[in-house]
């Protein structure tokens, strides 16, 4: 299956992980990779979510649209699949 | 102590006094809840303050009062909740209110922000609970956060599709004093997402196209506040309409073009309207599988416009011809506007042999103690001031199928999580939001007993609330299921305490009555509605009633069991 990350801008603040990563969860849509980041501003962060492109994941976005922290979501091509990849490399994950 | 500092001109308030005033600034009047260790500041601040506090006796029961409130006008409701029991006693109204759109603010009081994590007495991570079940929640890390909590609360829980927030305090951030300049801007709903100008085009479009065009109206109409409007448009083009469970009252029960619920328990000829649109308006609806039974088969032969004002909703179950991303109010009026009033009478007589010849059978309901005669009767003896209020059970459905409602807002009942216990507290609410209209409260035998320790609460205040028990000693809908389904073998569905429901009514400080404790059914009935104050009335009912039609879970829209075999 088709694999493709998606990079959302949130606001950075204790509880927002929990909000994206919950609203995954209770959709049933499986998370393959996970990676956040502050932003320079610190008042946003950076999430990139690396997920399988199933039929439901547009409905998975428009569902994290609607979250009140999460300020745009970019949908990335798999060009952007190889951070996940490298990070693996470094994290020796086989 | 609530004060402004004479030398600099600030404000300085306590976090607590923050919560109350900014509460009253946005108008609540009344909130619902129980104190505890954890929320005894908030409670200290609401002594001196103008908003009335409404003791419930579970704080379930204050979660659906304040639900009630918030059904009957739209205004976002108010709970108050200790930290730990007292914030998952709530987390059912609070789901509850989600599923429903419901506009709900739930405040919790949490241990002391050094306590958090230790699991500290009370402690429960409030936070976590409420987070899959709201519209967004918040734990507050500081008094001066709550300036913008609070009104982004309100903005949040009115705002388009409406639903429930929580805020989580802990105590010391209910205690801590900060200075401010000024009191922040009020919240307020965001403005709502107009229709483009293209998408109206094409509706009208497709609208004059449809030979056999069919509205399917839902909890969206209430929101959106366009009941009336809703009922023009269908008018102007004669569109037969089907109400979800949640949009019934939006049209009145009465007009010629209403044809009933739809889906799981509706009648026969509405959902044989279903399999011969060619249009279907999906207007402020969510396709619920109850309505739609199994999707693939619902519908067959229709293009579908979808509008609501939820962008996640289009698409979720049914794929749309065309989606519009709106409020449901503002593209109707501007379909009125553009298109001109068509006839279609072919499908309008079609429909209404339809509606003649296979609608509900009444035939073998003859006295007061069968549910549709009760219901009937109940209607005929109240007006459409009346708030009709249920629980969760078979009474619901067979008063969803009967009653005739002619107003929005005048049915209020747990639709998307189906509640036991829902309808007692829910009644309270609306008889304190409006006492000039009674609560009339249908419940079973099982779902009242869910909630029944808000009787005293109801007592109380005097409300003018009448409850009418349908007492056929079981949990029916599940009997229901295990007759059909499960070939008949019954099991941990029989209530066999028989608790003496005018008994328990009036040790509790209500009136009641037993329908059969005189000769005449009908003096007794008349009797309950015109009581002052909070009436219970048992009527004993057969458990072998049961709601047909019934499409079994999963199964299609046009596979309807008619009765029991």
């Amino acid at each position: 299956m088709n694999k493709i990350v998606l990079e959302l801008k949130v606001k950075n603040h204790p509880g927002v992980m929990s909000h994206v990563c919950g609203l995954f969860a209770r959709r049933a849509y499986n998370m393959e990779g996970i990676l956040c980041l502050p932003m320079n501003d610190n008042i946003h962060s950076k999430i990139w979510l690396l997920v399988n492109e199933e039929e439901r994941l547009n409905q998975v976005i428009k569902q994290t649209n609607k979250l009140e922290d999460v300020v745009e979501i970019e949908h990335h091509t798999k060009m952007d699949e190889h951070v996940f990849f490298k990070l693996g490399d470094l994290f020796e994950v086989s | 102590m609530n004060t402004e500092d004479r030398k600099t001109g600030r404000l300085q308030y306590k976090g607590a006094e923050i919560i109350v005033k900014l509460l009253e600034r946005h108008g609540i009047t009344r909130v619902s809840g129980i104190p505890g260790g954890a929320s005894l500041p908030i409670y200290d601040a609401l002594q001196t303050s103008s908003i009335e506090h409404v003791l419930t006796r579970h704080e379930q029961g204050a979660g659906f009062i304040a639900q009630g409130m918030a059904r009957v006008t739209g205004v976002p409701g108010v709970c108050l909740a200790c930290s730990g029991p007292g914030a998952t006693n709530l987390v059912t109204a609070v789901a509850d209110a989600h599923l429903d759109s419901i506009p709900l603010i739930a405040i919790t009081g949490q241990v002391t922000t050094n306590l958090i994590g230790t699991d500290a007495f009370q402690e429960t991570d409030t936070y976590g609970v409420m987070l899959p079940i709201t519209k967004h929640n918040w734990l507050v890390r500081s008094a001066e956060e709550l300036l913008d909590v609070i009104p982004e609360a309100f903005r949040i829980a009115t705002s388009g599709r409406p639903g429930p927030v929580s805020i989580d305090v802990p105590k010391d951030v209910q205690q801590q004093m900060v200075e401010f300049d000024k009191w922040p801007d009020l919240g307020y709903a965001d403005p709502l997402p107009q229709p483009h100008a293209d998408d109206i085009e094409k509706m009208c479009e497709m609208l004059a196209q449809a030979s056999h065009p069919l509205l399917m109206i839902g909890g969206g109409i209430t929101h959106s506040g366009c009941a009336q409007d809703l009922v023009k448009f269908a008018e102007q083009h004669n569109i037969p309409t089907v109400a979800s469970f949640m949009g019934l009252g939006c049209m009145p029960s009465t007009h010629p073009l209403f044809l009933g619920m739809l889906g799981m328990h509706g009648a026969r000829y509405t959902n044989m309207v279903l399999e011969e649109c060619d249009l279907l308006i999906g207007a402020g609806v969510r396709f619920d599988d109850r309505a739609t039974g199994k999707v693939s088969q619902f519908c067959p032969q229709a293009s579908v416009i979808h509008i609501d004002i939820d962008e996640s909703e289009i698409g979720k179950i049914k794929a749309p011809s065309l989606a519009i991303k709106a409020d449901v109010g503002a593209t109707i009026r501007e379909c009125m506007k553009k298109i001109s009033p068509m006839k279609r009478q072919d499908w309008y007589d079609r429909v209404a042999y339809l509606k003649q010849h296979f609608g509900l059978d009444f035939s073998q309901s003859h006295t007061l103690f069968q549910p549709y005669k009760l219901l009937q009767t109940l209607a005929d003896l109240t007006d459409k001031q009346t708030h009709v209020v249920t629980d969760v059970g078979q009474h619901q459905m067979w008063t969803s199928q009967v009653f005739p409602f002619q107003r929005d807002r005048q049915w209020i009942s747990s639709g998307g999580l189906g509640t036991m216990g829902f309808g007692l507290p829910a009644a309270i609410g609306a008889a304190l939001a409006e006492p000039d209209r009674m609560a009339l409260c249908i419940s079973g035998d099982g779902s009242i007993m869910m909630n029944i320790q808000e009787l005293a609460t109801a007592v109380e205040h005097n409300l003018n609330i009448k409850i009418i028990i349908m007492n056929n000693h079981n949990l029916g809908l599940v009997r229901q299921q295990q007759s059909l389904f499960y070939g008949a073998r019954h099991h941990a569905v029989k209530n066999n305490s028989s608790t003496n429901f005018v008994a328990l009514a009036k040790a509790m400080g209500a009136q009641g009555y037993d329908l059969a404790e005189g000769d005449d059914p009908m003096q007794i009935l008349k009797q309950v509605l015109n009581e002052e104050g909070p009436c219970v009335l048992n009527v004993t009912i057969s458990e072998n009633e049961m709601v047909f039609p019934m499409v079994a879970p999963g199964a299609s829209n046009s596979e309807m069991i008619l009765e029991y075999a």
